[in-house]
């Protein structure tokens, strides 16, 4: 429908505020996350976005060919939205699927997330937040297709229906909407329009599969790494062995030797500072950095040590920290027998996102302009920091959202630290495009890590076995503290470190729920499901345990104690309970079934699992999970995010899944030292079932990883009469 | 810098470089082609795997001056491969890909199993697929994919 053109002045348009905009939006974005966005405007600590009028031409473009193209306001990353936000939207147009191609939008006003206020993926929210979005820019783009057809026939527009692509007049007319896109794009945005009634959707809620499977299965599918420019060179830098040490030598004679070596010159880091070698091609960079020689000022860098954190943070577990949640009696605990106790200590390590694709970013810096590809899951900030490092303003920094392999959090990045790196090395290299490429092991070794852990826990148990008291006291860093984000903190409380916990759905009369934030000096970052990661774990292994204690069935128990308004829980613990049970009951010799549950994000989980152990590792034959979403817009992507995302979960319980420092370095250097889960590692066989609903959709990017592996430590625990409270898994 | 002749996809290929570039490098740089992916560099996700006289081989540390006269087989020419189309058919039908970063490894893994255990049990699937990481963790549908796959292989 737009043409190249107008689809340029939108943009350019639409950039004129773009900076006042993104700058007072990013605590939208920080509230958003951390508070349920549905509970912060409760509070009326979030203001109600804007009602936003989106230009449907930014979004959608019909070809003369029939081709549909549609703009996806996120990052492709795995979870599926390039598939599913077209499906909304080409689901009120009334496109023919077949015709619909998607396209990852540039960093631009219009593509930010309608409640956030910048261009993002995280917290689950793409569909949640742009359902309704995608569904009026269809229904708004087939008003003016029919507009315009109505026209052409001189009939009412209301006599005329769509179908796959067509619009029908009364009068047995029609036209394709390729015939009608370039009149409609002339004609009026309707400020309205009707929605479709649920019961007529024809793509929302069936399952369709992915648009980009086939050019990822054939190898064509370029992601950014895989981006070849003319001319292009290649970046990469040699980091500091402690976080925050700065070059204070370096010989570079052998590394400048190398032919194809291009420059070395020492750059800024957010954390200290490196050595940037800029070769022709990656190999040649990655030999080059081999053979620098670096002396590096340890002045003033304090240097962290798992073991010494662990006993520090254990002491501090022993304190009341910041108060997150206090509900009841504050001293109800003490009233109650030590018998009646459990008092419970945790140990979470360090851990790595390890994104498939290491991290990378390209730049072109041409003086007056500049081009950047990243995969991205905040284009707007990572714009706006390479148009800061080059002197640039955002919107002369034209900024391509690249197909990325993975991410889980692990792009979204409030200090931009990649794209600052790239940046600086492009500025000195003007009308070159360079690509920075991190390796693995700068990525293992590289800081921005799920933070270590402590919890403490003292639970008092009441006469009908049910926990009357929770104290419940954690130890982590903050992930907002000493970011431009940290003023979102509520009373030094950081809610992403007590997520789960703090908000339990549990009915706990006397809940006491405090944290510690320490500061240490490692950077540290959300990673999928960000503080639900531990506090379930927590959960959902003092639960079970307290149900064994009374000897009341898992399920049962956790009915019982959910309160009533916790209805995606209750409503995916009976599903789970239907559809696990007749296998639940039948174990082979040597298995045990571990359950568990947790909302987050808005969308409630139930899972069970078989375990038996061989090889003295967890061996997982089936997992069961009941999922409620709201409206499944599609199921086929729930399914698999589910499968998947559980055997991501356990990344969690691998005997290898820690990172781990000593004297200030991190212990793992690669996928052998911190080894995520590979075949053998993750379920045989998972069933996902979906609790229909008409709810407004949540997120299932981020709620499938909490529950997996409390349940089945709950499994292992039946199997061995041991609790499991120290991860990773070392041993069962 | 020397110069090999390689026989990829089975084209004959000339590329001049540092002897110890490993396969992988070359193939994605001096080749440009990009579906052979870098994930780890030292032979422990699969992400670089591609056929090399038939056999799935780690290309990111196998450099190029110990290649000889090998055949190299890589995931471009899996469309006009007949084991190789079935496969890639069953992971489009299974919606096997997320972000799809570690797929062309796990298809080149996947099109050897097949290739040499043309019905292949869940142990052979296992041992065959244990060495390729999928970090968004899709392994259950891949071994659904593989098992579509071989009922479908003659």
């Amino acid at each position: 429908m737009s043409t190249a053109n107008t689809n340029d002045n939108e943009l350019q348009l639409s950039r004129r505020s773009f900076l006042r905009v993104s700058m007072s939006a990013a605590g939208g974005l920080l509230v958003a996350l951390y508070l349920h966005p549905t509970a912060a405007a409760q509070e009326g600590s979030q203001p109600r976005p804007r009602p936003k009028v989106y230009p449907p031409d930014a979004f959608v473009d019909i070809r003369p060919d029939g081709k549909i193209v549609i703009q996806v306001n996120r990052l492709e990353f795995g979870q599926g939205v390039q598939t599913a936000l077209p499906m909304i939207l080409a689901d009120e147009l009334d496109a023919d699927w077949s015709q619909v191609v998607a396209e990852l939008a540039p960093a631009a006003d219009v593509y930010k997330d309608p409640l956030m206020g910048i261009q993002m993926v995280g917290g689950s929210g793409s569909i949640a937040h742009s359902f309704q979005q995608y569904r009026e820019l269809g229904a708004k783009t087939r008003a003016m297709l029919i507009a315009t057809a109505a026209e052409r026939w001189k009939v009412a527009p209301n006599k005329c229906r769509t179908q796959e692509s067509v619009v029908y007049g009364p009068g047995g007319q029609s036209a394709k909407y390729a015939e009608l896109g370039s009149d409609a794009a002339r004609s009026v945005v309707p400020a309205s329009v009707q929605l479709k009634n649920p019961s007529e959707f024809r793509l929302v809620g069936k399952n369709i599969r992915r648009l980009d499977s086939r050019p990822k299965c054939d190898g064509s599918l370029k992601f950014g790494l895989d981006l070849d420019l003319p001319n292009m060179k290649v970046a990469v830098v040699a980091r500091p062995p402690v976080f925050g040490a700065r070059v204070k030598s370096v010989d570079d004679k052998a590394a400048r030797s190398l032919e194809g070596v291009r420059d070395v010159f020492e750059i800024p880091l957010a954390h200290g500072t490196g050595v940037a070698v800029v070769a022709d091609k990656f190999w040649t960079a990655k030999q080059a950095r081999d053979q620098l020689k670096i002396e590096w000022d340890f002045k003033g860098v304090k240097r962290a040590d798992s073991s010494q954190l662990f006993a520090k943070y254990k002491e501090l577990a022993r304190t009341a920290g910041l108060s997150a949640m206090a509900r009841g009696d504050a001293k109800a605990l003490e009233g109650i027998d030590a018998s009646k106790r459990i008092v419970a200590e945790y140990e979470f390590p360090y851990l790595a996102h390890a994104p498939m694709e290491p991290l990378n970013t390209t730049i072109r810096f041409d003086g007056d302009r500049a081009e950047a590809w990243a995969g991205s899951q905040f284009q707007t900030i990572d714009q706006m920091a390479i148009g800061e490092v080059l002197g640039l303003k955002p919107e002369q920094v034209t900024f391509h959202t690249e197909m990325a392999g993975g991410g889980f959090g692990r792009r979204a990045v409030a200090d931009s630290h990649v794209q600052r790196e790239a940046a600086v090395i492009a500025k000195r290299f003007r009308g070159t495009p360079v690509k920075l490429i991190w390796t693995r092991e700068d990525d293992i070794r590289g800081g921005y890590y799920r933070p270590m852990h402590v919890h403490r826990v003292e639970v008092g148990i009441g006469a009908d076995g049910m926990p009357s008291a929770w104290r419940h006291v954690i130890v982590g860093q903050s992930l907002l503290a000493g970011t431009p984000f940290a003023q979102y903190m509520k009373d030094g409380v950081d809610n992403s470190a007590v997520e789960g916990a703090s908000d339990t759905h549990y009915n706990i009369p006397n809940l006491n729920v405090s944290v510690h934030h320490p500061t240490v000096n490692v950077p540290v970052l959300w990673w999928r499901s960000v503080g639900h990661t531990h506090t379930a774990y927590v959960m959902e292994t003092l639960i079970d345990e307290l149900a064994a204690r009374a000897s009341v069935d898992p399920i049962a128990y956790r009915q019982k104690l959910l309160k009533p308004e916790a209805k995606k829980l209750l409503a995916a613990l009976g599903l789970l309970d239907a559809k696990s049970a007749s296998w639940r009951r039948k174990l082979p010799k040597g298995h045990a079934f571990g359950i568990s549950c947790h909302e987050s994000f808005g969308t409630g989980v139930a899972c069970a699992v078989e375990v038996s152990i061989q090889d003295e590792r967890p061996r997982i034959h089936r997992v069961t999970v009941a999922v409620d979403a709201g409206i499944a817009v599609n199921p086929l992507t729930i399914e698999s995010q589910f499968q998947a995302g559980v055997a991501f979960g356990l990344s969690q319980l691998m005997e290898k899944g820690a990172i781990t420092f000593k004297d200030g370095v991190v212990e793992q250097r690669n996928f052998d030292g911190f080894v995520p889960p590979y075949m053998p590692d993750a379920p045989v066989a998972v069933d996902v079932h979906i609790v229909p609903s008409t709810e407004a959709p949540t997120g299932c990017g981020e709620p499938p990883v909490p529950v997996i592996s409390p349940a089945v430590v709950n499994a292992l625990s039946k199997l061995t009469g041991k609790r499991y409270r120290t991860l990773p898994l070392v041993t069962v | 810098m020397a110069t090999y002749q390689l026989t990829v996809n089975g084209e004959r290929k000339e590329v001049t470089v540092d002897p110890s570039t490993p396969l992988l490098w070359v193939l994605r740089e001096d080749l440009k082609m990009t579906g052979t992916k870098y994930g780890c560099g030292v032979s422990v996700c699969g992400a670089c795997t591609v056929h090399v006289n038939g056999v799935a081989t780690r290309s990111c540390m196998l450099p190029i001056s110990l290649l000889g006269e090998r055949a190299i087989v890589t995931i471009e020419a899996m469309n006009d491969d007949a084991v190789g189309r079935v496969v890639q058919d069953a992971w489009v039908e299974k919606d096997v890909v997320q972000c799809g970063y570690c797929q062309s490894g796990q298809i080149m893994s996947a099109v050897a199993l097949l290739k040499a255990t043309p019905k292949p049990t869940d142990t052979n699937i296992e041992e065959s697929m244990g060495g390729n990481i999928c970090r968004c963790a899709t392994y259950v549908r891949i071994r659904e994919a593989i098992k579509t796959a071989a009922a479908r292989l003659k």
